[in-house]
């Protein structure tokens, strides 16, 4: 398993979103010119995984962004590995 | 032999019980059911009822600030400090301090102690423990491969370490390498202070496990270079290094799996009486209650043992044995009460709903952390056929 995420970016919109699974996992927003903008999870508190994970966060930054996750149980070790390659605490060989 | 507690005893577990419970527990209710942190507010605003109470930095002795309780004392408030959904590997989220972590750093030099040990104690700096590499953590006399070679007044480290919990957010680490050869086993080993922005020095990955919210981490040294003023204790015996303190701690860290097995078994004993399947409530099924019978001899006998290893080492006599038997009985016995529980509370006891399959999960590494159940057996075995062994009543 490569340690950064390296899923395909998927267009964050209402319709890709109702596609996603309801399980947890962690998950990366880019904005339109694909600079990653946040890392973020679906926790074991999500009404519906990852997928109101992500309709909460197309109803708060609106449209023109894109996505991609990863489906995990481990997504509290892996939300703050993510978080650690974005510092630069964690720095991938 | 006198096993009623002290009144200083049962007053402290009376106040540490109601802190877990009106302090820590309802704040579970909102954080993520596998979360290892508090949001810092309220770390801060506990830390401060902490400190209130003295009873701050518990584990660091009473000349670096740390209360002055015993290692009975101790075991009895790490099985009360466990008892909420983190308990396991972040009692009470650490509002109690961290100094039990990085007993090595006890025996520093005055210098090191300034720049290390007292932010830690004040809680202003945080250190790793780096042991643990790829070919193996139980036999660190072998399995230690992380080469430090002295180049003038540094020392250049080259090697990995796997398993080591916080470096991806400490300030510094304490890190066993090789000095000596690999026929030196134990005697070969130096323990240096490495601090987290040592050029050569980096952590990798993430090591994914069972447990999500406290989670370990891959290192590498690429010539790391270490000052040599960052030896901890004496070159070659970086193994010796709070060796006793280490063994005490193991004891605490038997009793802390006790904790969320008792919590388990008193919901068990709530709910069985509440349930009712074919006509019966749980508590009228004989089945049912030959489990928290089983409950009750588990936890019981590990207890037993936790504080006798505890009572051995507060009276200074040997204790080694003891504490390698409390560690099997208590890490075993917790996670046959835990799995017991779940069973009774049948399909809720899996869900994140309550805290029993974080216990489950993360009590199955208490069998392998802090030396494997095997581990303890050998060394065990080895006091008995050595004739160091001596029997329970002596």
């Amino acid at each position: 398993m490569s340690v950064r995420m390296t899923k395909p970016w998927i267009e964050l919109t209402e319709e890709n979103v109702a596609r996603l699974p309801g399980q947890t996992g962690v998950y990366q927003v880019a904005g339109a010119s694909g600079e990653a903008l946040e890392n973020g999870y679906a926790g074991g508190r999500s009404r519906f995984g990852l997928r109101s994970e992500l309709a909460d966060r197309l109803a708060a930054l609106g449209p023109g962004h894109r996505f991609r996750y990863e489906v995990t149980t481990q997504y509290l070790s892996r939300f703050h590995e993510l978080e650690h390659i974005a510092s630069g605490r964690i720095r991938p060989a | 032999m006198d096993l009623s507690l002290t009144y200083e005893q049962k007053s402290l577990i009376e106040t540490v019980r109601a802190f877990v419970r009106e302090r820590i527990v309802p704040l579970e209710d909102d954080l993520d059911p596998d979360a290892s942190e508090l949001p810092e507010a309220d770390h801060e605003r506990l830390v401060a009822e902490t400190k209130q109470m003295g009873l701050f930095n518990l584990g660091a002795p009473p000349e670096l600030g740390g209360p002055d309780i015993d290692t009975v004392t101790n075991s009895l408030l790490a099985i009360e400090m466990s008892q909420h959904r983190a308990g396991l590997y972040t009692p009470c989220y650490g509002v109690f301090g961290s100094a039990a972590g990085l007993a090595q750093l006890f025996g520093a030099t005055e210098e090191q102690k300034e720049k290390y040990l007292y932010p830690t104690l004040r809680g202003e700096k945080s250190g790793f423990f780096a042991l643990t590499e790829p070919s193996g953590g139980s036999d660190p006399g072998r399995a230690v491969r992380t080469r430090a070679v002295q180049d003038g007044d540094v020392w250049v480290l080259n090697g990995s370490k796997v398993f080591i919990s916080g470096a991806d957010t400490a300030d510094y680490g304490l890190v066993f390498a090789r000095t000596g050869s690999l026929e030196d086993g134990r005697k070969g080993l130096t323990c240096f202070i490495v601090d987290a922005d040592t050029p050569g020095f980096a952590v990798r990955r993430v090591i994914h496990t069972l447990r999500s919210g406290h989670y370990a981490t891959e290192l590498h040294f690429d010539d790391a270079r270490v000052p040599a003023e960052n030896v901890l204790g004496e070159v070659n015996k970086g193994f010796g290094v709070a060796n006793e303190l280490l063994t005490r701690q193991r004891v605490v860290y038997s009793a802390g799996c006790l904790g969320p097995a008792y919590r388990a078994h008193e919901m068990a004993v709530e709910y069985a009486p509440q349930r009712e399947v074919f006509q019966k409530t749980l508590a009228e099924h004989e089945g049912i209650q030959w489990m928290l019978v089983d409950n009750e001899m588990d936890l019981r006998t590990a207890t037993l043992a936790v504080l006798h290893a505890a009572d051995l080492a507060d009276r200074g006599q040997p204790f080694r044995t003891e504490a390698a038997v409390a560690k099997i009985l208590a890490s075993e016995a917790a996670g046959r009460v835990v799995d017991r529980c779940i069973q009774i509370h049948g399909g809720y006891g899996v869900t994140k709903d309550l805290p029993l399959e974080r216990w489950y999960r993360e009590l199955r590494i208490r069998r392998i952390g802090e030396g494997t159940t095997e581990t303890q057996r050998m060394v065990i075995s080895r006091d008995i056929l050595a004739g160091r062994h001596r029997p329970v009543l002596r």
